[in-house]
């Protein structure tokens, strides 16, 4: 029981994961908090599902398809909008994000209607792998698996490409990357899109596991808000490991304690986070000078 | 002409002969509104709708306080309106509280929740306090949905409300409404030109140095948190007379980021832009969850939705329009509605200049 728990919650946090890594990588390079970040996860999941349900299209093609709308959709947000906003306030920036949100949420509602559908996804959600009296549902599994291969990948991006040094570059001090020759906005529209593309394969799975309707993401969305505090907001591990932690912490109450306030703990989680070591778990204590 | 010769004229509700006039022309216009648009229009909408603005601006003017006077984020309003609303329906259902009477309580006890909010505020800043506050409004929602107390995932049904013993009517409820939204509007306004109103503003222009000219923080702080619930809570109070209906599900995201689309519209730190943007985006917001019903147009965007979209969610092209108006006033006038009118004024004082 215990160890069902927490392998079906360590599922669930690997999505929570990749929607916080997306979170924190635009959070770290622009100071900017995407609140469109889970809407924006959810519309490429609703245009995976037109392609597979309307047009029959194969799912890696379809997967392919999303990721290049995923990046598109986050180049157009951060040229056609928030590069417009001359000198924001953390509130505009918020507010502009917000609008955003309710655009794509919109947008969705108006095309897809609001009924539930399930995600043709090509992995099963009922059958099951049995590894030595551990049962484990395939998309369990296979969610597990690809969020690692993706965290791993990013790991690699970050640390060996040229284009990761840039972006790890503008994130310590804009001004000096400018002076290093980085073109820092060009930088951030590349943040932007690869924030969006990791979003979208968050929101596949999360879809995968659950229902496909425009309000899906709201209660995901918190939950990456909650593993993005718990790693401080700035550090990749740390939110990657915080993402899995609230997924385990979160089934477990669901199991123990009640499952009907299953998402109280995410609000927990993050009211003491921020009280207590507001600088996450793993980063550095870091205060800002005035 | 402007020059105040002591504090008083400083605080005084009026300022000049000329808002003292078109205030009560306005208050006038608010009593006989019922009779001019009688003829035009169905009385029981038209009620409804300005019942609607009066609680919007209520919330405005209390989300404004919080945002645009304290420079505090708050995400989470939704959660103290559907506060206001649960606490203010069930003394009334099931101990048979007077109206006069539960409607303050579930002020107080939404101010309460307000100052446990506000607590950790005092370390937050902006994007955290933003991401607190969103889980503190999707929580309380979750709370009231899995306990039966509160009608559970059902809802609860608003009771029919009686004055010693008669019952009310619309017209009389409407009154009572404008009459309650007129006294906070006023409250709000005398607050914010006191020492409370001054320590809030200090605080947003610069929370450091309001503490070292000796603002106490954590008490102001926490109270802004708290009188802006308040008045939130009473807005929710009335806000489910209005619909005669709760349920918890109503209280989601988007209502909290709606409210603070009216205060930015509106213009941050002005109670009567709060009231401009609220007025504004309510109506927007029935004439667009409407929108197949305007003439000729209405039918054209019909077929357009057969074709290309689904007719069944043609009324999410309110929140398009709700979150394009809120990128276009962030984007050219940040301070919505009320800096227009300030420029406004001063193009017209300095004219031909």
């Amino acid at each position: 029981m215990l160890a069902q728990l927490i392998v079906s919650g360590l599922a669930v946090g690997a999505c929570y994961a990749l929607l916080a890594l997306a979170m924190v990588i635009i959070y770290k390079t622009s100071e900017v908090l995407n609140f469109a970040q889970g809407e924006m996860a959810m519309l490429s999941t609703f245009v995976a599902f037109t392609l597979l349900d309307a047009y029959h299209v194969p799912f890696h093609w379809a997967a392919l398809l999303t990721f290049l709308f995923a990046i598109l959709l986050g180049i157009f947000f951060e040229v056609v909008f928030l590069r417009q906003a001359k000198d924001p306030t953390v509130l505009g920036l918020i507010i502009i994000t917000l609008g955003f949100e309710m655009i794509l949420m919109g947008f969705a509602g108006w095309k897809w209607g609001p009924d539930q559908r399930s995600f043709p996804f090509p992995v099963s959600n009922i059958e099951t792998y049995n590894f030595h009296g551990l049962v484990i549902s395939k998309i369990n599994f296979w969610t597990i698996v690809v969020s690692l291969a993706l965290m791993f990948v990013l790991f690699l991006f970050f640390r060996y490409t040229k284009l990761g040094t840039a972006m790890r570059a503008t994130q310590q001090n804009p001004i000096a990357a400018r002076v290093m020759g980085i073109r820092t906005k060009r930088i951030l529209s590349f943040t932007w899109a690869l924030s969006s593309l990791i979003g979208a394969v968050a929101g596949m799975l999360i879809a995968a596991l659950g229902i496909l309707d425009p309000p899906m993401m709201m209660d995901p969305l918190l939950k990456g808000f909650a593993a993005g505090v718990l790693g401080g907001m700035t550090s990749l591990p740390g939110t990657a490991i915080g993402g899995a932690i609230l997924g385990i912490i979160e089934n477990l109450f669901g199991g123990y304690v009640s499952l009907a306030f299953k998402s109280v703990v995410a609000f927990a989680i993050i009211v003491l986070m921020l009280c207590i070591k507001p600088s996450g778990l793993l980063a550095r204590h870091y205060v800002k000078k005035v | 002409m402007d020059i105040k010769r002591d504090y008083y004229e400083d605080i005084e509700l009026f300022r000049s002969g000329t808002i003292l006039v078109w205030s009560i022309l306005f208050l006038i216009f608010l009593a006989i509104f019922p009779w001019l648009i009688q003829k035009y229009h169905p009385l029981g909408f038209s009620i409804y709708i300005a019942n609607l603005i009066a609680v919007h601006a209520i919330v405005a003017i209390g989300l404004n306080i919080l945002v645009g006077y304290t420079g505090q984020i708050s995400l989470g309003h939704a959660g103290f309106f559907a506060i206001g609303a649960f606490t203010t329906v069930i003394p009334i259902l099931k101990w048979d509280f007077p109206l006069f009477i539960a409607l303050p309580i579930a002020g107080f006890i939404s101010s309460i929740f307000g100052f446990i909010l506000g607590l950790p505020a005092l370390r937050l800043k902006g994007p955290y306090l933003a991401i607190a506050t969103l889980g503190f409004g999707m929580t309380i929602t979750t709370i009231i949905k899995h306990m039966e107390f509160f009608g559970g995932r059902m809802g609860l049904q608003a009771p029919k409300l009686e004055f010693l013993g008669t019952p009310l009517k619309d017209i009389h409820f409407y009154y009572l409404i404008m009459a309650i939204a007129v006294l906070m509007t006023i409250g709000a306004i005398k607050l914010m030109r006191t020492r409370v109103g001054r320590a809030f503003i200090a605080i947003r222009d610069s929370d450091i140095a309001a503490e070292a000219m000796g603002v106490n923080l954590t008490y102001y702080k926490t109270l802004s948190f708290a009188v802006s619930a308040f008045y939130t809570g009473v807005a929710g109070g009335l806000y489910a007379f209005i619909l005669g209906f709760i349920n918890p599900e109503s209280f989601h995201l988007i209502m909290s980021i709606t409210f603070l689309a009216m205060v930015v519209v509106g213009g941050l730190g002005s109670i009567m832009g709060s009231i401009t943007g609220a007025a504004l985006m309510t109506y927007l917001d029935i004439k667009l969850q409407a929108i197949q019903d305007l003439p000729a147009f209405g039918s054209a965007l019909v077929v357009f939705s057969q074709k290309y979209m689904s007719v069944s969610g043609i009324s999410n092209i309110a929140v398009i329009v709700y979150g394009l108006i809120m990128i276009l006033i962030v984007l050219f006038e940040p301070l919505g509605i009320f800096g227009f009118w300030i420029r406004t004024k001063k193009y017209w004082k300095t004219w031909p200049f």
